[in-house]
């Protein structure tokens, strides 16, 4: 309890304690106070500052001082060019992460097999006993994993977990920042749930192969490149598209008779199913208009979906395990066949959906549509149109150069708008990593921690719908994902985090340490460059006054993780 | 100093409590008694089931017509067959469970319902549905908040509107100000022994925090976590012997049961259940969509019998954002298609009947030649939920632009 009188003495001298601090409004980086070597203005610094929390996962202990010294330009310039980045320490992280390196092939044959061998056998069994309750298979995969004895490190679900630690773990420790933020933005745009079927066992090269490789390359050779991974084609169903019967080449229509190219989920299966005849698919068709290129509202009907997916008949994977992508001409719709305007003859193939894409790729409304986002990402929810306009000119002047693209954003002046200082809510994603890197912590970026991320609403990549991760935060800041922050800060301040070390304590002087006042603004200082607003530090003041030391030591302050919580789950350390 | 405790007393609720109490609890403990509430339970099917081989037309050549390989048998045609409803629809065989509660008359379907909008984007038509605002991509929040928002209660519970999800859905976004969690369980603060002090500085913060959606949502979070640690809900067990199926659809509906019998002040509740896009392996009476339905139909099930007498105050309903195809696709699937099947069950539903009217699967009847055309809108549906079994006094808001009329009425809750 805190008397009344106790309490203003107090919160006089915070208010002391404030006022020497600077002339701080809210939200003042008052890291001027602890400046480190560089002498910089408080504008500087904070321009600094919102640097590093949009182009990076968010500002580990010394950097706003390291891009000072530096130089911002140079910096922003760098991280521009991550090719030009020494970035060697993460190979050893990366070391326990076999399925990384591994080819679709090979997770197939180490970590599908298995868990496809004991299914047939169960479904056998099942024949016999007429165990339709094993049969139903209404049980998650963990359920089934686990039912069929299949030991941990083999599990088809261990592919995507290895996955999700490496892209945390680059995310918290590569230099390459700017890097890891875009590898994020475009595994959303393109999004594929991994957990539908196969692409369990595709989505690793898709990110390693097909994104990776292309993201400051040219739109058209990623959206290319995409549109023929067997990841997308699995997920949006193109693989398994076939035209009808009768817009089939003549030549082959009596061969292939009632044989489709269907590649449903037991495509690689030792005795695959009967395989029904095939037909139109138009899911990939309409979400690469509707997703990936044009927008929601991008001036396309219903009759482009269908004429699209007739294009892209053919579009599949090969049947070998390795899932590469082949055409398969004897099922393309060889029609005429018309797509926004375009005619193409009767007899065509795949240069036909390759002309599409490029086309779609280069469209004015594409330009509009990923400026869009790229700004919704880095600058604000709800961009300025000025802007929008301006780095869709860029994306259209350098055909679609996606280093460019991003340089235009982040080199215009509405980026650097004192508005947008801490005006983006985290996505869970990018608030576990700010808060990992803040403190300096150990990660080995396992389960739980994965958990963690999951909790708040986004698991990566688990989103289910080809729409990705909204970045707008009405649409997922909500109740129970708050909760879930506010418990990740204190678990993970208090060192209660399962394969994640941290010692809050050491981030400050053993002076500041020992006295709990000092250590909430030497705490606040390095974890969020002083910008808590006054509120919010009355607030852990006013929670430090109200606690007592231990009886055996009258002098200890135990209180060093709980105030490192709470400013982690800050309403100011949730934003950007 | 925040010392208070809540027993569960003869279904309604008692207050013991000592010194402050958030007015909330005052408002929950005086006057009507919570059992008199009526709750909607809403559920979404996302991804687009196929309504066709979930309520069967069999008596409709045209269905066996389109779909040879994945249509399901008449009934009486063996042992996986549908099970007949009326003579004419009958209901998948995985959703036998279900059955009873169509014969003794508490649950009943709508078919051949949905959006006028002709999309057949997912994203879309869940968007315009939960929106409430079909073909109008701007309104910005959920016609469910709009319509909780609309009743004028003396006494509301942050919680009464909640939805068992892992993000807020669209259809609850808005100033009703519902709560989303996936574990009641887990609901609340934890930091061992500085678990309630750092959840009064953290609710200090956010309280004083900038005005937007971080403040608002924060607000109803500690509010959220009091109530549910007094109401005990997570420790109340199913009753009358049911039992949910395992996996999440079966968790979420055991959840949103524990909060109808803790008397949480819940009046709508909501949650989703996906794996119904079914474009390829859909299958007949066995195939991806049988497995979903045995999922879905014992969880169902498995809810009415929980709560037993209780459900008298429930009203279950379930949407999907548009049906499929009428025509089977190439991989014994189908493709995004138009209607769809609603079920209701509870509370005021005249059940036992397949309400709405049928439009046919002949070609001439088909929605641009290929779909299942709409003949009741979804809005007629909740409408009469709305107004009937919550008290919404006024639709217009609720759905604005749509012109609810009495003529339109559809009798499927009863007056």
């Amino acid at each position: 309890m805190v008397t009344a009188r106790k309490a203003t003495r107090f919160l006089s001298s915070v208010l002391l304690v404030t006022s020497t601090a600077g002339s701080a409004p809210a939200f003042s980086p008052s890291s001027a106070a602890g400046a480190g070597s560089v002498s910089a203005s408080r504008a500087e610094r904070d321009k600094a500052l919102h640097a590093l929390n949009r182009l990076t996962f968010g500002p580990r202990p010394g950097d706003v001082d390291r891009v000072l010294e530096m130089g911002l330009a140079r910096w922003i310039g760098s991280q521009l060019k991550p090719e030009t980045i020494a970035d060697s320490p993460m190979a050893a992280r990366l070391r326990d992460l076999p399925t990384l390196a591994m080819s679709s092939k090979e997770i197939f044959n180490v970590y599908e097999k298995p868990f496809r061998e004991a299914r047939r056998q169960r479904r056998l069994l099942a024949r016999s006993a007429a165990m339709s309750e094993v049969a139903a298979g209404t049980e998650d995969l963990r359920e089934r994993e686990e039912r069929d004895r299949i030991p941990p490190e083999k599990r088809p679900r261990r592919v995507i977990e290895e996955l999700s630690t490496a892209r945390v773990l680059k995310a918290v420790y590569s230099e390459r920042q700017l890097n890891e933020v875009l590898v994020d933005f475009w595994m959303n745009h393109f999004n594929v749930y991994a957990a539908k079927g196969l692409d369990r066992v595709f989505i690793t090269s898709f990110e390693r192969d097909v994104v990776r490789p292309r993201i400051w390359g040219r739109f058209e050779d990623l959206l290319v490149a995409t549109a023929k991974s067997p990841a997308m084609l699995f997920y949006l169903d193109n693989a398994q598209s076939v035209s009808e019967r009768e817009n089939r080449p003549l030549s082959r229509r009596a061969t292939f008779f009632g044989r489709g190219a269907g590649a449903d989920a037991s495509m690689l299966d030792p005795a695959p199913p009967v395989r029904p005849k095939g037909g139109l698919n138009e899911n990939y068709a309409r979400e690469l208009m509707e997703l990936h290129t044009l927008g929601v509202d991008g001036g396309y009907t219903q009759k482009d979906v269908t004429e699209l997916a007739r294009v892209l008949t053919g579009w599949s994977i090969e049947r070998d395990g390795g899932g590469t992508f082949v055409f398969r001409a004897r099922v393309h719709d060889a029609e005429v066949k018309t797509v926004l305007g375009r005619t193409f003859p009767a007899g065509g193939g795949i240069e036909e959906g390759e002309e599409m894409i490029r086309r779609l790729a280069r469209h004015p409304g594409t330009a509009r549509h990923i400026a869009l986002r790229l700004a919704e990402r880095l600058v604000a929810d709800a961009p300025p149109a000025a802007l929008v306009d301006r780095v869709a000119k860029t994306f259209l002047a350098t055909d679609g150069d996606l280093r460019q693209t991003v340089r235009a954003l982040v080199e215009s002046p509405e980026f650097f708008d004192r508005a947008s200082y801490r005006a983006k809510v985290k996505s869970p994603f990018e608030y576990v990593v700010s808060a990992i890197r803040a403190t300096g912590a150990e990660t080995d970026a396992g389960i739980p921690l994965l958990r963690q991320i999951a909790q708040m609403g986004e698991p990566l990549y688990l989103c289910q719908p080809p729409t990705g991760y909204s970045d707008a935060a009405s649409a997922w800041v909500n109740t129970g994902a708050l909760v879930a922050r506010l418990n990740f800060a204190l678990a993970l301040s208090a060192n209660k985090l399962p394969g994640t070390s941290v010692d809050v304590a050491h981030l400050i002087s053993p002076a500041d340490a020992a006295d709990p006042r000092r250590s909430l603004d030497a705490l606040a200082r390095v974890l969020i460059a002083g910008d808590l607003t006054p509120e919010t530090r009355a607030t852990i003041a006013k929670q430090l006054e109200s606690r007592t030391a231990p009886a055996d030591d009258p002098s200890a302050n135990t209180q060093v993780p709980l105030i490192s919580g709470l400013i982690l789950g800050s309403p100011e350390f949730q934003k950007q | 100093m925040l010392n208070r405790r809540i027993f569960l007393k003869s279904g309604g609720l008692a207050l013991v409590a000592g010194g402050f109490l958030p007015n909330v609890f005052v408002r929950m403990a005086s006057g009507a008694t919570p059992a008199s509430r009526r709750v909607l339970v809403a559920i979404f099917q996302r991804g687009a089931v196929d309504g066709l081989n979930v309520v069967v037309p069999y008596a409709e050549k045209a269905y066996y017509d389109a779909r040879p390989s994945i249509a399901i048998p008449r009934p009486g045609s063996g042992e996986n067959a549908a099970l007949d409803l009326d003579g004419f629809f009958g209901l998948h065989p995985s959703l036998s469970p279900v059955l009873p509660l169509f014969k003794d008359g508490s649950a009943a379907f709508v078919h051949a319902v949905g959006s006028p909008d002709a999309t057949r984007s997912h994203f879309d038509a869940q968007d315009f549905m939960e929106s409430g605002t079909p073909g109008v991509k701007s309104t910005t929040d959920g016609f469910l908040s709009r319509a909780v928002s609309g009743k004028k209660v003396t006494k509301s519970s942050p919680l009464r509107a909640l939805a068992v999800s892992a993000s807020l859905p669209r259809i609850l976004s808005g100033s009703a100000g519902a709560v989303s969690m996936t574990n009641v369980v887990d609901f609340g603060i934890r930091g061992g022994a500085s678990s309630a002090s750092a959840s009064d500085s953290f609710e200090a913060m956010y309280a004083d925090a900038v005005a937007g959606t971080l403040q608002g949502t924060a607000r109803d979070s500690f509010e959220a976590v009091r109530i549910l640690k007094s109401s005990e809900a997570s420790k109340i067990g199913p009753q009358n012997g049911a039992e949910y199926p395992k996996g999440p659809f079966g968790n979420s509906l055991k959840q949103i049961a524990q909060l109808i019998k803790a008397d949480v002040g819940m009046e709508v509740a909501f949650t989703d259940v996906g794996g119904w896009d079914t474009h390829a392996g859909e299958g007949g009476v066995n195939g991806q969509l049988s497995n979903r339905l045995r999922d879905y139909g014992q969880a169902i099930a498995a809810f009415t019998k929980d709560l037993g007498s209780r459900m008298a105050d429930v009203t279950l309903v379930t949407m999907s954002e548009f049906g499929r195809t009428v025509r089977e696709n190439g991989n014994r699937g189908t493709d995004h298609g138009h209607a769809n099947v609603m079920l209701l069950a509870g509370g005021g539903v005249k059940g036992g009947k397949v309400h709405g009217k049928w439009p046919g699967l002949e070609s001439g009847q088909l929605y641009e030649n290929r779909d299942v055309a709409v003949t009741t809108d979804f809005r007629d549906v909740f409408a009469e939920i709305l107004s009937r079994r919550l008290g919404v006094p006024d639709l217009g808001p609720v759905f604005p632009g749509y012109a609810i009329e009495e003529k339109k009425r559809l009798g499927i809750i009863a007056a």
